[in-house]
């Protein structure tokens, strides 16, 4: 590939393989060397020829795959029109893809970190908790589903954090595995101030890192502002041009697929629109 | 490429700059408006929401025109909507999506006192007065524009503007509701646009924006197959600009005020139009590649360009290709 390619043309890639995480949930790893750099929290759109083009994070390859240089994977939730057609596809079925795009989330000086996911909003911290790995960041991370056929990643998790001193917390709503509740429950008895779960060693942050249903996230943010807990969140918005040209994924005066997706909490706060209303296709506003 | 480092703080980003004072070189009239500089955001680009409006404005844009907005939402049309298909060029369908009139005269209605031109588009001359009914009173609004030229829609945009007769109905229609300017928006169909145009003016139109999208499409070889899912879009971007030149130059020879766009990237490209006729400037798909920044910079090149060529204001430059 030449080095100046414009990461904005649509590169058309072959599935490599498939992995199936839960009924509903599927992996599907392909080769593309600037997907395959992409950095935390960033993401591609996706298109599937004659069906949708949609914006889905970049999942990381499992490391035990041979020949997995340049790979880079999608994990998607089976949902509407878009998503099936994509959760559909069969190895040797081609895709194209453009980006990556948007911001990342940022380490700094942070040492000790608390990572909040909810359904496929745990893909691009899977991406971050392999970079806090290699930096040997101590890490917790929630892994929230409803119930405990819906749980993924969590041994994926444990790999990629294997160099680090690290814990994975699972939760579901219905308690039939892990801990019961949400995942903003489990972090609410991690950071509360310190008064519950005292004991527990990783009860104090440097910062957490959220994605997932936005009113997880706001939560999240409310639990981490009450806690004086910095934090990056990775929006979603509707998508359509990725770059910033047609307004569609605007919240306030930012655009997310160009000034986000990730945002901390001093940005956070100046949005109205943030865990309140998002617009639709046609751009009208719409609450949660 | 998306400069996304650049990008951090929320409500302006770093390589942003805020407004300079208002340059007299710069200031233009068109279409009775005064406008601070001749640099206006096209329709459809960043055209949805109030509160980018006015990061716009702050980041130079002399004027802002609305995404084309019609008397219902539409949805448009399902993604991939905007292909890029590199140099600077851009093919889009998104099938007019827009809040409709309703919602989106509730959003520009906080008078914020940024100059906002309101696109309109509609199937017949009947849908456009109860829009401007909407749009009338709100102190942002400082004008419509007519998109008679949408080069995708069924019985919409060039559908109607290929027709001399209705366009004619449409601009009667509207001016008999405001006292604001009217601007018809045109591009390249079926009917000739110089003519267009001068059934636009002859009706009472203020001035003409040319062009619109030029129809056209792009099929992705590994696959066979067109990469929009309407198959057919609008071509913008660079790949337009000779098309655009040549029918502002026209259009202006013709003696109707002109706002030019199309392809419009840098600040030579800017003179290029306002040389061949143009009183003012939209830009539209630059802001994909250069970002907001584009105002500002185009507004610095054109004051330099000024200088050097012993020019006080812009306006003295308009349509001086004609004598050629
Ligand atoms: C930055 C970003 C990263 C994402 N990453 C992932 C991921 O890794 N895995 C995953 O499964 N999903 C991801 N999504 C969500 C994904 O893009 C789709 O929204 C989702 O798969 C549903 O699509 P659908 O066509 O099945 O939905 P539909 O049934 O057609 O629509 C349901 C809802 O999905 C959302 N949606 C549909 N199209 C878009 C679009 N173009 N842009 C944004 N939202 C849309 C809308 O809220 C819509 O109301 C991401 C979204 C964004 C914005
Ligand atoms: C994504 C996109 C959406 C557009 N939507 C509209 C629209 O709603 N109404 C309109 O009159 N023109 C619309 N246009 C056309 C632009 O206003 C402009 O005429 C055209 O893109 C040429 O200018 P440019 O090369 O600077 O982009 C759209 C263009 C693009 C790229
Ligand atoms: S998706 Fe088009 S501006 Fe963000």
């Amino acid at each position: 590939m030449p080095i100046n390619i414009d990461i904005n043309r649509i590169r058309v890639v072959i599935i490599d393989k498939i992995v199936h995480e839960t009924p509903t949930v599927k992996t599907i790893v392909f080769k593309d060397r600037l997907s395959s750099e992409a950095k935390p929290g960033q993401f591609l759109m996706v298109w599937i020829p004659r069906g949708e083009e949609l914006p889905m994070s970049v999942m990381v390859p499992d490391r035990k795959d041979k020949n997995n240089k340049d790979s880079a994977a999608l994990t998607i939730r089976k949902h509407g029109y878009g998503s099936t057609l994509l959760f559909d596809k069969r190895p040797g079925d081609i895709l194209g893809v453009r980006g990556p795009y948007g911001n990342e989330f940022k380490i700094g000086q942070n040492k000790k970190v608390l990572l909040v996911g909810g359904g496929t909003g745990l893909v691009p911290l899977m991406r971050l908790a392999r970079k806090l790995n290699s930096n040997k960041i101590d890490t917790t991370i929630i892994i929230g589903a409803r119930t405990k056929e819906e749980v993924f990643f969590e041994r994926m998790a444990n790999d990629l954090l294997r160099d680090t001193r690290h814990q994975v917390i699972v939760t579901t709503e219905d308690g039939s595995y892990g801990e019961k509740g949400y995942a903003t429950d489990a972090m609410a008895r991690l950071v509360d101030g310190g008064k519950q779960e005292r004991s527990r060693k990783n009860a104090k942050f440097d910062c957490v890192y959220t994605c997932g249903p936005e009113l997880m996230m706001k939560k999240v943010y409310d639990l981490a502002a009450s806690a004086s807990l910095p934090v990056q969140a990775s929006l979603e918005r509707y998508m359509k041009c990725g770059i910033g040209i047609c307004s569609s994924c605007c919240i306030g005066d930012q655009l997310v697929c160009r000034d986000g997706t990730i945002y901390n909490e001093r940005q956070l706060s100046t949005m109205a629109e943030f865990g309140r209303m998002y617009r639709d296709k046609s751009g009208r506003r719409v609450p949660y | 490429m998306a400069k996304s480092k650049a990008n951090s703080k929320a409500g302006r980003t770093t390589n942003e700059r805020t407004v300079q004072p208002d340059d007299p070189a710069l200031a233009v009239t068109v279409a009775g408006l005064h406008l601070r500089n001749p640099t206006m955001l096209a329709s459809g680009i960043l055209g949805i929401s109030q509160d980018i409006f006015a990061r716009l404005y702050r980041a130079g844009a002399g004027a802002i025109v609305s995404k084309s907005i019609s008397i219902e939402p539409i949805e448009g049309y399902r993604n991939p909507t905007i292909v890029s298909l590199g140099s600077n060029s851009y093919l889009n369908a998104v099938g007019l999506a827009n809040p409709g009139a309703e919602a989106f005269s509730k959003e520009i209605a906080p008078s914020r006192g940024i100059p906002i031109i309101v696109s309109l588009v509609g199937s017949s001359d009947k849908e456009f007065p109860p829009m401007v009914q909407k749009f009338d009173a709100l102190g942002n609004v400082i004008g419509y524009e007519v998109n008679l030229s949408c080069p995708h829609v069924a019985k919409m945009g060039m559908e109607v503007g290929d027709d001399p007769e209705m366009v004619s109905r449409i601009v009667k229609a509207i001016k008999a509701g405001t006292r604001k300017p009217v601007i018809i928006k045109v591009g390249i169909g079926a009917a000739d646009v110089v003519k267009i145009a001068k059934v636009a003016k002859e009706s009472g139109a203020d001035a003409i924006t040319a062009i619109n999208t030029i129809r056209a499409m792009t099929i992705n070889i590994e696959t066979g197959m067109p990469v929009l899912s309407n198959r057919i879009g609008g071509l913008s971007g660079a790949a337009i600009k000779p098309a655009a030149v040549r029918c502002v130059y026209e259009i202006s020879k013709a003696g109707i005020p002109v706002i030019g766009c199309g392809g419009i990237t840098t600040w030579e490209d800017a003179v290029e139009f306002i040389l061949a006729g143009a009183s003012a400037v939209q830009i539209g798909s630059a802001i994909g590649n250069r970002w907001i920044d584009v105002f500002a910079e185009i507004g610095a090149g054109i004051k330099k360009y000024l200088e050097r060529k012993g020019m006080k204001n812009v306006m003295e430059i308009s349509g001086l290709a004609h004598k050629y």
